[in-house]
C-alpha cells in the first residue's frame, strides 16, 4: 500500500501472542486512517459497552496515512480506546517523533488486547516485537523511564510511556512520549495502566511508499509556502507559542478564572505567551516534519526545565485556579507531565477543589496543611504531585472533577462535559464553541470543532461570537474537517493556513486514493457518525449535550462579556437537523446509508 | 479626545504594551492605526472596549482599544 504501511501489529498482553496482520483497504479508503480508521475497527470488534478498565477494553495506537511522510507536521499518532473518563468513544491525540517512527518501523497501528499478568513494556525494533519486563520502570517518573529505556534500548528509540497517573489508573492520565508530548485526553493512560503496560519503544529503518511523489511534493511545497506565510503559523505560533492566545481570549472577557466564576483573569498579561517568552522560554521545539515549531522549552528556578506550557495548561494552572505566577505554573506543568496527566483535567480538577474548598465542602482537616485557597500556587504544585501518586485528597482528584465534585454533593461545580474537562474558553459568550463543547463525541473538548478560529480570531472569517444564527452549520463543518485533518495524521493547526482542497491533494497524493474536498469532509461526517453510533450504544444519550448548568443558567459575572450566557437549547435542535439526526440527536437510516456506515 | 491602546505580541515592538492616545473628535480606528503607524495587515483583531469593533468604527473618547496581530493556537 502507499501511504499506510499496510500493516498491523496486533499484541495480546494475556498471552503474550505478537500478530501482524493486513490493514483492509476498503475501509482506510472510507475512514482514512488514525482516529478515523482505529475508531471504526475497535467498534467493530469491542462491545461499546465495556468496561474500560477491564482486559475486555482494548488500546489502538494508531497513525495516519500522512504519518511518517514528508509532508508538514506528519508526525502525530493516536490512542483509540474506550474511554474511562467519559465512557465514550476516545481519540486522543499526540505529536513528537513517536508516531512517525512507528510508521518507520513498517506499521500502520497497534492493537493491545488484554492485560498482561506483570508490569511489561513492549520493544518493537523493525519487525522484531518483544514484550519485557517492566518491574525496575513501575512507579518511576515519566522521565527517568525514558531516560532508563533509551539507555536499554538505544538512543535512537522512541519512547511512549505513561506515569504514575496510568499505573494508578487515574481517569485523567495521558499517555506521554518524547519526554512532554502527550496523547493527554480521556484518560487513555489509565487504560494503559489497566493492561499492567508500562510503556512502548520502537525503532524502525524503512519509510513508507508514496503513490505519486511529484504530486505530494507540489503539494506540500504549496502548503509550507502557505504555512509560512500564514500569520499565526509563520510568526504568531512560533514566536509565542500557543499561549499568545492568554491576552486576547482575557480581553475578549472570555477567560475563565477561579472554575468559571470569572471570566476575566487580572494576572493575564503577567502570564502570557509574551512573558513567557520574554522571562522562561530557551528554545522553540518542534514536532516530526513540522515548520511551525510552537513547542516551548523553559526554565524555571530549583532545575525544572521541560516542555511546555501549551496555552491550555497555562490557563488551567493560573487563571482557572487564581495563579498570578508565571514560575509555578511552569512547575505544575512539569510535574503533571511527570506524573503523566492530561494537564487541562489535572488543572482544571484543582479548580473545582478550590472552589469546593470556597464554599466549605471540602475542609482543612482533608488538606496536610496545603490549603485550596484559589491563588495559592505552592498548593496547585503539590496537589498535582500528589493526584498523579493518589496521595490523600489527591486520590478523590485522581478521579476528575466530576467524580470528584459528585463525592461532596455537588457535580454542578465540575465544569465539564461528559464528565471531561472544558479547556479555556468561557462559552457563554462565544455561542458556537458552547455547541462544540456540548455535541463533542469525546466530552469537553475545544479540538474536535475550533469556533473559536471565527468567532474570536477571525478565520477563515469573523462571526458574532454573540449570536447564535448559522452556527449549527459552523459547527457541523469543523467537527467533519477535523475528524479528516486529525484521521490524516497531521496537526490540526495546519489548517490555519491550509484549505480542504489542500488536505484532499496530500492524502490523495500520498495514497492513491481519489480524495476531493468534498469527500474529504463526507470522510470526516463518516467518522463523525461513526463515533455517535458507538457512543449511543455505549449508553450515552441526549441528555449529555449540554453544558454545566452554571454556563446555561448564571450570566458572565464580569468584563466586557459580562450579562452573556450560553443560548445551547436555541442552538441544539438545529444542530440535530443540519446532521441529519431526529430529535433525540439519533442519526436516521437514510443518514448511515449516505454515508456507508455499516 | 484620550484613548487607552493595548497592544499585544509583535505589535509590542518598539511601541510598548499600553499607550495612551490623543485624537481628534470623530476619528476612525483606520486613524488611529495610521497615526500610530500600523499598518492595516498587521491588524488581525480590533477590540473596542472589548468587543469586536473594525477600523472603520469611530473611537469615542475614554474608549480601549486592544489591537492584534494574527494570533491563533489552542
Amino acid at each position: 500500500m502507499y501511504g499506510y504501511t499496510g500493516k498491523i501489529l496486533r499484541i495480546n498482553l494475556s498471552t503474550g501472542d505478537v500478530k501482524t496482520e493486513a490493514l483492509d483497504k476498503e475501509l482506510a479508503k472510507l475512514y482514512i486512517g488514525g482516529r478515523g480508521l482505529a475508531e471504526k475497527m475497535f467498534s467493530n470488534e469491542v462491545d461499546a459497552k465495556v468496561d474500560a478498565l477491564s482486559p475486555e477494553n482494548k488500546l489502538f495506537i494508531a497513525t495516519g496515512p500522512l504519518s511518517g511522510t514528508p509532508t508538514p507536521t506528519g508526525g502525530r499518532y493516536m490512542a483509540i480506546t474506550k474511554s474511562p473518563l467519559t465512557g465514550t468513544i476516545a481519540s486522543s491525540n499526540s505529536g513528537g517523533r513517536w508516531g512517525a517512527e512507528l510508521k518507520f518501523a513498517g506499521f500502520d497501528m497497534i492493537i493491545l488486547e488484554g492485560k498482561a499478568e506483570k508490569p511489561v513494556y513492549i520493544n518493537i525494533v523493525d519487525d522484531k516485537v518483544e514484550i519485557k519486563d517492566a518491574a525496575h520502570l513501575w512507579g518511576k517518573m515519566t522521565s527517568e523511564t525514558t531516560k532508563m529505556l533509551l539507555e536499554a534500548e538505544g538512543e535512537k528509540a522512541k519512547v511512549l510511556n505513561i506515569g504514575p497517573g496510568g499505573e494508578k489508573l487515574s481517569k485523567i492520565a495521558a499517555i506521554m512520549n518524547d519526554y512532554d508530548r502527550a496523547a493527554g485526553r480521556s484518560g487513555v493512560g489509565a487504560v494503559m495502566g489497566s493492561k499492567n503496560l508500562k510503556a512502548i519503544t520502537v525503532k524502525g529503518s524503512s519509510k513508507p511508499e508514496i503513490a505519486d511523489k511529484d504530486k505530494l511534493k507540489e503539494v506540500v511545497k504549496r502548503s509550507n509556502a502557505k504555512i509560512r506565510e500564514n500569520g499565526v503559523t509563520g510568526t504568531g505560533l512560533p514566536t509565542y507559542g500557543t499561549a499568545v492566545l492568554v491576552n486576547i481570549i482575557n480581553e475578549s472577557g472570555v477567560y475563565p478564572t477561579n472554575n468559571f466564576q470569572m471570566s476575566t483573569f487580572s494576572g493575564a498579561d503577567e502570564t502570557s505567551g509574551e512573558t513567557l517568552a520574554e522571562k522562561f522560554l530557551i528554545k522553540n521545539t518542534g514536532c516530526f516534519g513540522c515548520p511551525i515549531a510552537c513547542g516551548r522549552h523553559c526554565k524555571v528556578d530549583e532545575g525544572i526545565e521541560s516542555g511546555g506550557p501549551e496555552y491550555e495548561t497555562l490557563w488551567g494552572f493560573s487563571a482557572d485556579c487564581g495563579v498570578n505566577d508565571l514560575g509555578s505554573v511552569i512547575k505544575a506543568n512539569y510535574w503533571c507531565n511527570e506524573v503523566g496527566l492530561d494537564t487541562i483535567s489535572a488543572s482544571a480538577t484543582l479548580a473545582a477543589a478550590m472552589e469546593l474548598y470556597q464554599k466549605g465542602y471540602i475542609k482543612d482537616d482533608e488538606l496536610d496543611g496545603l490549603s485550596l485557597e484559589f491563588g495559592n500556587a505552592e498548593a496547585v504544585i503539590e496537589w498535582t504531585k500528589r493526584m498523579g501518586l493518589r496521595e490523600g485528597l489527591g486520590d478523590k482528584m485522581a478521579e476528575g472533577s466530576y467524580r470528584m465534585a459528585d463525592m461532596y454533593g455537588h457535580p454542578e461545580l465540575s465544569m465539564s462535559v461528559k464528565k471531561q474537562e472544558l479547556p479555556a474558553y468561557d462559552p457563554r459568550a462565544i455561542q458556537g464553541q458552547g455547541l462544540a463543547y456540548a455535541t463533542s463525541n469525546r466530552g469537553g473538548c475545544h479540538v474536535r470543532a475550533y469556533l473559536i478560529s471565527p468567532e474570536i480570531l477571525a478565520m477563515p472569517e469573523k462571526l458574532d461570537r454573540f449570536d447564535v444564527a448559522g452556527k449549527p452549520e459552523w459547527v457541523k463543518i469543523f467537527q467533519d474537517l477535523t475528524a479528516s485533518i486529525d484521521s490524516s495524521g497531521l496537526c490540526l493547526f495546519t489548517s490555519f493556513a491550509m484549505t480542504a482542497d489542500d488536505y484532499a491533494d496530500m492524502i490523495s497524493a500520498a495514497t492513491g486514493f481519489d480524495y476531493d474536498a468534498g469527500s474529504l469532509l463526507q470522510a470526516g461526517e463518516r467518522i463523525w457518525n461513526m463515533e455517535k453510533m458507538f457512543n449511543m450504544a455505549a449508553g450515552i444519550g441526549q441528555d449529555q449535550d449540554t453544558l454545566p448548568p452554571r454556563l446555561l443558567n448564571e450570566e458572565i459575572a464580569d468584563g466586557p462579556s459580562k450579562g452573556e450566557k450560553s443560548r445551547l437549547g436555541e442552538m441544539l435542535p438545529a444542530y440535530y437537523e443540519v446532521r441529519g439526526w431526529d430529535a433525540q440527536g439519533a442519526p436516521s437510516q437514510a443518514k448511515l446509508d449516505e454515508l456507508s456506515i455499516k | 479626545m484620550k484613548v487607552k491602546v493595548r497592544l499585544f505580541a509583535t505589535l509590542r515592538e518598539d511601541r510598548g504594551k499600553e499607550v495612551e492616545v490623543e485624537g481628534k473628535a470623530g476619528m476612525t480606528g483606520k486613524g488611529l492605526i495610521d497615526q500610530m503607524e500600523i499598518s492595516e495587515e498587521d491588524v488581525a483583531i480590533f477590540l473596542i472596549n472589548g468587543k469586536d469593533g473594525k477600523l472603520e468604527d469611530p473611537i469615542q473618547d475614554g474608549d480601549v482599544i486592544s489591537i492584534f496581530p494574527p494570533v491563533g493556537g489552542g
